[in-house]
């Protein structure tokens, strides 16, 4: 018996009634929609992805002193770079979020405005950090120079990678919606999309705090 | 005839639970609520790039500040633009984020503190 057909009795008149006496019956409201399950799934592939991070991160916090010699983060890192990187980013995470409520209210204009903006500024922050890693690789600073190297292209890059493959999806669901319109399915696409491209966000939080902040400065 | 039919609504009202489009209210208070994260969020940031710089404040507490600063900011993120809340439909959220912060916390300082002890116990390498 569920707990619809428990609260049968109250006929069509009062439908919401019987729903409610049901429910405290049972003690559980409706299931929960797609749309939270979908999130849910996604949230647990996104902190297993944060896990990944946070063992570069360990690895980088090991090995940030030794530099065989070679030059250290304050030898190396631009923060005026580093600041406008962070700028695109954290815009790039608003106007993904205006993209997904508009995907919500299936209203073009927000939604195809909010990505072709997260889309311009993700690809400003990936040339800012493919400059950056080419004049490190021509001076001799690159991977192979020292642990500490070795550590740093492969957490940032990482991260940089990540971006690469979300620009990729972006452009994916740009795609979809243009093609499908506003489906269900297509929209909890976009709602991952969304919680992906925020992560990446609160990723590179912690590289400009602990790579770059802490490493050129204090 | 194929799956896809599923989704295609019969007409314009006709939506699963927790699928139906956004109206203007909603609209508004979303778009409220990522500016209040954005707005924390550019502050946050602009005073962990100003206390990396400055000599206004005592030097060796600036990591401190820095870190506390940075899980702030993340905390912001996670409210504002990632949506964990303490609602009912949020408690898997909310208890996956604890384990994984737990995972978190036990690789950064377990690799930090076993690696620390190791060089401390190594004798000084002659070459």
């Amino acid at each position: 018996m569920t707990a619809f057909q428990a609260g049968a009795g109250y006929g069509d008149d009062r439908p919401e009634e019987g729903r409610r006496r049901a429910e405290a019956l049972f003690d559980r409201a409706d299931p929960a929609s797609k749309r939270i399950i979908v999130g849910y799934g996604f949230w647990i592939f996104l902190l297993s992805d944060i896990v990944m991070f946070s063992a570069f991160f360990a690895t980088y916090a090991v090995l940030v002193n030794e530099t065989a010699g070679g030059p250290s983060g304050k030898d190396l890192f631009n923060l005026h770079n580093v600041a406008i990187e962070t700028a695109c980013l954290l815009l790039s995470s608003f106007t993904c979020g205006l993209a997904a409520i508009g995907s919500r209210a299936h209203n073009s204009l927000m939604y195809y405005g909010g990505m072709a903006a997260t889309c311009v500024l993700g690809l400003g922050f990936l040339s800012i950090e493919i400059h950056e890693f080419a004049g490190m690789v021509g001076q001799g600073a690159g991977p192979t120079r020292s642990a500490f190297l070795s550590a740093f292209f492969t957490l940032v890059g990482c991260h940089g990678l990540h971006v690469t493959l979300g620009i990729l999806w972006l452009l994916t669901m740009v795609a979809q919606v243009f093609a499908k319109g506003y489906r269900a399915d297509i929209l909890r696409r976009v709602l991952c999309f969304a919680l992906f491209w925020h992560t990446l966000d609160i990723i590179w939080v912690a590289i400009f705090t602990v790579v770059y902040l802490l490493g050129a400065g204090a | 005839m194929s799956s896809t039919d599923d989704y295609e609504p019969l007409h314009g009202a006709d939506h699963a639970p927790g699928d139906e489009p956004a109206r203007g209210r909603e609209v508004a208070e979303g778009v409220l609520g990522y500016l209040i994260g954005l707005a924390l969020a550019i502050l946050l940031t602009a005073v962990s790039f100003f206390i990396a710089g400055t000599f206004l404040v005592w030097r060796p507490s600036i990591p401190i500040a820095l870190v506390v600063l940075a899980i702030a900011q993340i905390g912001v993120h996670l409210v504002f633009f990632l949506h964990i809340t303490t609602g009912p439909d949020n408690v898997n959220n909310v208890l996956a984020l604890a384990f994984g912060v737990l995972i978190v916390f036990l690789i950064l300082v377990g690799s930090l503190w076993i690696m620390y002890n190791l060089n401390q116990n190594m004798g000084p390498m002659t070459m």
